[in-house]
């Protein structure tokens, strides 16, 4: 994968970051940074404020208090991809419309689209509409998205949830070659999530009672 | 622009494999036109006098039918957020969803309306001028339809909502709708309804993403 962009040095810093959802804050005051290559991993209980923290930072949600920045970024361009619980796949697109749509509204730099669908493991279902897929298909179909839209920064909220064990390998495999080419990634998940290279992992643990960040 | 494209391609793709969505408003269209007289009765002059404001009250109402389509699958199943995202601005996406709700919502309408015109013995002069200031007319109609979808798209009920919010918005388009028709200064009828439909489309898109892009998920 050579051919592909290498991102340029980027990093996200979070300094007193208060997520809630309805002004009740779920989150203790969060200080956080992530850099070029390294892959922070929300843990915690149900109801913690993983997804709440991934979608702040998607600026989906407003934070309550502190602020986070992107730092060294191109303001003009979309950093980030999120890749929530739904999967916002059309059922009545093909697999290969949905990809190809996602693909040109976001940007069109991104690998294309056969070689995304190779890579998760969809290719012989391209033209299939995607309302015949499996959960854990429709949940690859939206992994493949990660690949066709050129981002750095990855927001993945549970991204093994409805994936057999060799789904696990391929966001490991993903998640590691994003790091390669210098993006970086925030992923709440349940299930361990080991990259061959455990420096490049750090663990924020969310959660009242449980309370120890590593970052 | 190939970005603009393919939303374009994806709304439509998504409008026409939608199955019977856009038979219903036309049945609702034909059958709003097709109840009148039966319950007014069968006058002819009457009818034919009240055949405008009908044919624009049906209009409204199918208009007003399909608004819920809008957003509101994008929103169920988190493709909103990710277009939140995307590279192409919100309002662009507004805008190629815009285009082919009116496509598909409106169009049809006016395609259907020689028969509405036919059960409300409508005269061919007067059929003429209805076809022309529903074609003027419904962009507008559309236009403030996606602000109100936009900005009641988070809200549960929202789909009961956004009537109420265009209800106003629309009645200018109503009385110049109809007033394009039956009125003596039918050409300045038909020139403020053309306005209010650009002004109502060229604004709209960005009011509507500023709703999405401030309404929390």
């Amino acid at each position: 994968m050579t051919s592909r962009q290498v991102f340029p040095p980027l990093s996200l810093r979070a300094t007193g970051l208060v997520c809630g959802r309805g002004g009740m804050a779920l989150t203790r005051e969060l200080t956080v940074s992530v850099a070029s290559g390294h892959c922070l991993l929300l843990r915690g209980p149900n109801g913690a404020g993983k997804t709440t923290l991934l979608l702040t930072l998607a600026g989906v949600i407003p934070p309550l208090a502190g602020g986070f920045a992107l730092e060294a970024a191109d303001t003009e361009l979309q950093n980030l991809h999120y890749c929530g619980h739904r999967n916002a796949i059309k059922p009545r697109l093909s697999v290969l419309e949905n990809l190809d749509f996602w693909r040109a509204v976001n940007g069109g730099t991104g690998e294309p689209v056969e070689a995304a669908l190779d890579e998760v493991g969809l290719a012989a279902l391209a033209n299939l509409d995607a309302g015949y897929l499996s959960a854990g298909q429709t949940r690859r179909l939206a992994l493949a998205r990660l690949l066709v839209s050129h981002r750095p920064l990855w927001l993945l909220d549970e991204p093994t949830a409805a994936l057999d064990i060799e789904g696990h390998d391929l966001v490991t495999r993903l998640l590691d070659r994003h790091l390669d080419m210098g993006g970086f990634a925030i992923a709440a998940t349940h299930d361990p999530i080991t990259l061959p290279d455990p420096a490049r992992m750090e663990t924020l643990v969310l959660g009242a009672r449980t309370a120890g960040a590593s970052s | 622009m190939t970005a603009f494209r393919a939303m374009l391609i994806r709304e439509l793709h998504l409008a026409l494999r939608g199955g019977g969505d856009m038979l219903t408003l036309v049945l609702f269209f034909v059958i709003v036109g097709a109840i009148v007289p039966f319950a007014v009765g069968p006058d002819r002059e009457l009818l034919a006098r009240i055949a405008p404001g009908v044919v624009w009250i049906a209009a409204f109402l199918a208009m007003l039918l399909g608004l819920d389509r809008l957003f509101r699958p994008d929103h169920e199943d988190g493709s909103l957020i990710l277009l939140r995202q995307a590279e192409l601005p919100l309002s662009a996406v507004v805008a190629a969803k815009l285009i082919v709700h009116w496509a598909v919502s409106a169009l049809p309408l006016i395609v259907a309306s020689p028969f509405v015109a036919m059960l409300l013995a409508m005269d061919v002069a007067t059929f003429w001028r209805t076809l022309l200031s529903l074609l003027l007319g419904t962009p507008a109609l559309a236009a403030f339809g996606a602000v109100g979808a936009a900005v009641t798209v988070s809200i549960r009920r929202g789909g009961l909502i956004a009537p109420i919010l265009i209800a106003p918005l629309s009645i200018p388009v109503l009385i110049f709708g109809t007033g394009s028709i039956t009125a003596t200064q039918s050409g300045a009828a038909l020139l403020f309804l053309a306005a209010l439909s650009l002004m109502a489309t060229a604004l709209s898109p960005f009011a509507a993403a500023l709703a999405i892009s401030s309404g929390e998920d």
